[in-house]
Formats: structure tokens, sequence, C-alpha cells
């Protein structure tokens, strides 16, 4: 399974337009992703899900681990990875 | 009638009015279908394709601000998990409609419980929901006039991107809402085509179709079939308002000539250009965690320093404070591993982080030495005592740093004041961590944001106790909070002995035209007349009693 730990440095946090995009980037990959917050106890989320990201609730400068397998995986990471931590 | 909303967007806005009544009947309790369930999934699944595809279409026709926020509704349309939700309720035997409405209600009731931001969120999940089940229905969604006679007073209980993304100024003179509030799509849209708005107003919507009505941006008051004469005051009062606003120009100072130099809180380059054109006279609170935010190692000192040196080549000639590196289990960073904490606002975050990790203040401090600036200055966040102070002044000038100052954002320092400032070149205080400590009130619980005021009678002994033992000292006291946004309380603060006034760029031109209006002695009268109250709301009052330049400016 992979797995890469991002901080969220937008001001927004992980809503508005890079919740947006960043579920528009997932919804285009075959596997299951999930985002969970690196610290705290909500259970992860499905990264294809607008509602699900919204309500994690993810703010500027909190660590997010972004999970996935499977074929082409590391790419779509890599490229999950950098929209939650583009300013 | 008169009624009185929360102005979001300024200015007078005048004209009939146009009442928006959607109104989507709940589907019946238990309500269920005759045929199959693959049918009637088919069915909903259907219809919040359909909806999706409109807010999207919608979006691109919109562009701009509306177009993000509309795709996003789409999305939140065509969700995996509401969806899921929709079949498995079907199954079990409800309707298409009651299925959509009690999936959208499990979602709603998360985000409303969550408030302010993502509780707005909720108001999108509503509409979005009544135009699916409209669409199941067979029902059409209420349009809005494209080409009035004269613009109109959109009221409605409140409104959805979907509705107001098309709109312009050509066709409405104003938004007045029952709902809503200042990060709502109604006042975002509102402030961007330059339209007044009114949220936040109860009874909007029992004002008659086709009445007259004004609404105030500013102030929040809606006035329905005002008096001609009514309307042209309000207007030239509007008018002058916004030339008494922009008449107050130059450096920040008091009526008689008391300079207060106005600087500007800028977050990152972006925002530069912002502080120069609304004519901020330097930089008071440059923060520089983007530059390290997001990053597996510390930006070079090469990149540190290019950053500070744009800074210093939008002001030339002017000061460019610098705090350093904020961070703690709040805003963990690769580098400066953090052990998750039970209560990061009061863990090892600012300058405490720095003392176990010195290696990331040195290569910071060298990156601003190497600049070669004498008006670019270190300052240091979270200082609790004056021995940090010192450490942080002693780690200044080992990089031949001639400059030195800390914030004062703990209680602790600002009562001991004088101590810290023995060591340093100057101090600015952070209002809202002094507030949050000094209330014990979380910055980010709103159950407690009535604490979290800058109003409290005790911050302001705390700010007037630091500003007191700076002027002691010769040194400088600035403030970089949120509260010298206020006009009101930048008035006081300035009374209170504040040297210079820290803020984002939006605030300077208010706070310039509040200061021109008072003399400094009133200023003082402003900033004792707070001090003698008990409570925030008491303080305010008194303060602004003082100052009767800020009703004439319409602050």
């Amino acid at each position: 399974m992979g797995e890469r730990k991002v901080t969220v440095a937008a001001e927004v946090g992980l809503h508005a337009r890079p919740a947006a995009t960043f579920v528009q980037r997932a919804m285009k990959a075959p596997m299951d992703i999930t985002v969970a917050k690196a610290y705290g106890s909500k259970p992860p989320v499905n990264a294809k899900s607008i509602l699900g990201i919204l309500a994690l609730d993810v703010r500027q400068g909190e660590t997010v681990v972004i999970r996935a397998e499977g074929e082409g995986a590391e790419e779509v990471l890599d490229e999950l990875a950098e929209i939650a931590g583009t300013p | 009638m008169n009624l009185r909303g929360v102005g979001v967007s300024p200015g007078i806005g005048h004209g009939p009015a146009y009442v928006l009544a959607v109104s989507v009947p709940e589907p019946p309790e238990g309500a269920t279908y005759t045929g199959e369930a693959d049918q009637e999934k088919e069915r909903a699944t259907a219809a919040l394709r359909q909806v999706a595809g409109e807010l999207e279409a919608r979006g691109n026709q919109a562009g701009g601000e509306a177009e993000e926020i509309l795709k996003a509704q789409a999305l939140m349309a065509e969700d995996p998990g509401l969806v899921v939700k929709v079949r498995s309720l079907i199954d079990r035997g409800l309707a298409a409609p009651r299925a959509v409405f009690e999936a959208f209600t499990k979602y709603r009731d998360v985000l409303a419980g969550s408030g302010g931001y993502l509780g707005e969120r909720a108001a999108d999940l509503d509409d979005i929901r009544d135009r699916v089940i409209a669409l199941l229905y067979g029902q059409a969604m209420p349009g809005l006039p494209t080409a009035p006679a004269e613009p109109y007073v959109l009221v409605a209980r409140d409104l959805a991107p979907a509705d107001t993304a098309l709109l312009s100024r050509e066709q409405v003179a104003a938004f007045v809402t029952e709902e809503g509030g200042p990060t709502s799509h109604t006042a975002i849209l509102a402030r961007a085509i330059g339209v007044p708005a009114v949220v936040a107003c109860p009874g909007a919507t029992g004002i008659p179709h086709g009445v007259r009505v004004m609404a105030d941006g500013t102030s929040g008051d809606v006035r329905v079939e005002p008096a001609e004469s009514d309307v042209a005051d309000a207007v030239s009062a509007a008018t002058a308002r916004q030339a008494a606003l922009a008449s107050a120009r130059g450096p920040g100072r008091t009526a008689d000539g008391h300079l207060v130099p106005l600087l500007a809180n800028v977050g990152g380059p972006a925002e530069l250009d912002a502080a120069v054109a609304a004519g901020a006279e330097g930089i008071g609170l440059y923060r520089t965690e983007f530059l390290f935010l997001g990053r597996a190692e510390p930006p070079s000192e090469e990149e540190q320093a290019r950053a500070y040196r744009a800074a210093m080549e939008a002001f030339p000639g002017a000061k460019v404070i610098v705090r350093t590196l904020d961070g703690g289990a709040d805003k963990p960073l690769t580098f400066l591993p953090a052990p998750a904490e039970p209560n990061p606002a009061l863990g090892e975050r600012g300058l405490r982080r720095f003392r176990r990790f010195p290696g990331v203040m040195d290569a910071q401090l060298e990156a601003l030495a190497a600049v070669g600036s004498e008006d670019l200055l270190a300052m240091a966040p979270m200082v609790a005592t004056a021995e940090e102070a010192g450490w942080f002044a002693r780690a200044c000038r080992a990089k031949g740093l001639p400059v030195a100052g800390v914030m004062i954002e703990i209680p602790s320092a600002a009562l001991r004041a004088e101590d810290v400032l023995a060591s340093v070149d100057f101090v600015s205080i952070g209002t809202n961590d002094l507030a949050q400590y000094a209330l014990a009130a979380d910055r980010q619980l709103s159950a407690v944001s009535a604490l979290q005021d800058p109003w409290q009678p005790a911050v302001l002994d705390l700010v007037a106790m630091t500003a007191s033992a700076a002027a002691r000292a010769g040194k400088p006291c600035g403030i970089c909070g949120e509260s010298a946004a206020d006009p009101a309380m930048a008035c006081v603060l300035v009374g209170l002995g504040a040297s210079t006034l820290s803020m984002g760029a939006a605030a300077l031109a208010p706070v310039r035209a509040a200061l021109d209006a008072h003399t400094l002695a009133q200023c003082r009268l402003a900033a004792d007349a707070a001090r003698s109250r008990t409570t925030a709301t008491e303080a305010r009052a008194a303060a602004r009693a003082q100052l009767p330049g800020l009703g004439r400016l319409g602050l």
C-alpha cells in the first residue's frame, strides 16, 4: 500500500478550491484512495467524496496521510500530495 | 417597516423588491414507491447527475469565483458516499425523493454541526437537495427576471450560487437574505460584482413583492418604502463616506499630527502588491511560514534571502519586520518533528521550538543578515520570559543583525515588559494570542469566542502595561494583531501608547481615516473610557462615545 504524508499549505485548508481540485483528480483514478489526518482520531475518508473531505475539516498546516494501492497508485499519490501541499 | 441584518458588501442599493420564494416541500416520511428498486435507484441517480450537470454548466457560463463554487457543488451532487446512501435507502423501501432528502440530511447535519465555513456549506447542500427533489417531482425551479426595467433588490431566505452566479449590476441593486453570514456565497459574490448586500436579516421574506426597498450594505439597515428624500440622503452619505475614506492619504497620523506609521501584515510574496497599493508604510508582520510549510527540508539561505529581499524592494527605505518561523504541533514540519500535543497552543511552538532546533533559527537569521539591510528587522514569536528574549537578541547580534525584537502575546511577557525590553530593541503585540492566553479561551473554539475579544478590559490593561514600559525604555511598541484593523480599536491602541499599527491591507484606508479624524488626546480619552469598564461590550461602547469622527465616517 502506497502512502504520502503531506502538510496542507493552502490558507483555506483542504476546503473550497483545493478540496475540489483534490477530489476531481482522485475521481479520475480507478483504485480506492483514502485520506486521514496524521494526528487525530477521525477514521479515513474516501478521497473521491467531497463531502467526506469537507467533514474531515483539514486546516492549513495540518498533515494528512493519503493512501492508495494498485497499478498507477504511486503517480496518483504524487499528484494528490502536490495538490494538498500547494499554497 | 425597517429591518436590520448584517452588512457584508458596502454601499446603498435601492429598487423594487423581487422576493424569491423557493419552497420545495419535504417528501413525506416513510414514502414508498411502486415498481422495481433498480428503476427507482436509476431515477434518483439520473436526477443527481442532471443537477450536477446543470450546476457545472452554469459555472462554465458564469466564470470566475462563481465557477469554482458551482463546480464544487456539482461534485457534491454526485458525491459517491451520498449516492451509496440514497441507493441503500431506496433498497430499504423509501421512494427516491424521500431517500434523497434523508441522505442529504445526514451530511448536512455533520457540516452544520461544525459551524463557521462548514456550517455555511450546509446551505449549499440544502439548495442541491431542493433542486434534485424538485426534478424528481417534475417541478420547475423558479428563475429570475433577466432584463428588468430597473435593477431590483433581490430578497430571499438564502441565495444559492446557482441563483446568483449569472447576475450583474444591471439587474440587481442589492441582495437581502434572511440567512447566511459574512463568508456565505451571497456575501462573496455580492462583493465580487460590487453590489450592496445584507445577510442574516430576520423577516426579509415578509417584504411584499414589488415595493421599494433600500438596503445599506455597511450598516445592515433595510428600509421598506423609504421616503425619496431618505434614499437621496443615504446615497449622498454613502458617497461622502467613500470620499472621506479616500481623502485621508499619506502617512498615518492623528488629527493633531501625532505620527502613527500604518504597516501591513503580509503572509507571502503574493500579498506585497496589495499592501503597496493600499499605502502601507512598511511591513509590521511578515509571516514566514509560507517558506517552510509542506517541505521535507528547510528552504536554503539563498531562497529565504530572495524572499526577504523582494519584500525590501516592495518597500524601499521602509522597515520590514520579519517574524521568525512560528511552528507548533498544529503546524507540524517534517524537519522540525513535533510529537502530538493535547493542547498545541500551550505547547512547544514559536521560539520554544527554535531552542530545541537552533539550526533552523540560525539559518533563518543568517538569511536575514545576508540581505544586509538595516531596515530588515527580525522578531521572535511566542516569547514568555526576559531570559528567552535575551537569548533571541544574542542570537541575532551573533549573526550581525543590529536590531532584534520580540512579540508580546503571552501575558507573562506583558506583565514583565520592562524586563523583556531590557534586551531587545522593539516589541510588537499580537492581540489575538494575547487575548487567547489572558482569557484562557482557545482561538479555535467558537464556544468561547465571546471571551476571545480584544476589547476585554484585561487585554487592554496588558497592552497599556506593555506600551508604557516601552515608552519608559524609549523603544517602539507596535501592534500586529487583527484588532488594529478595527478603526475604533486602532484609535484606542494609539491612546494606549502604540507607536505603529500593522494590519491586513484592506483595513489600512478606514484606519487611516479614523486616526485622521481624532486627536491624540481623544484617542487617550477613548482608551481611558474603555479601560474604566468591566465588559468588552461596554468598553467598546465607551470608547466609541469618545470618538465622534467614527460616526461621521460611517465606520
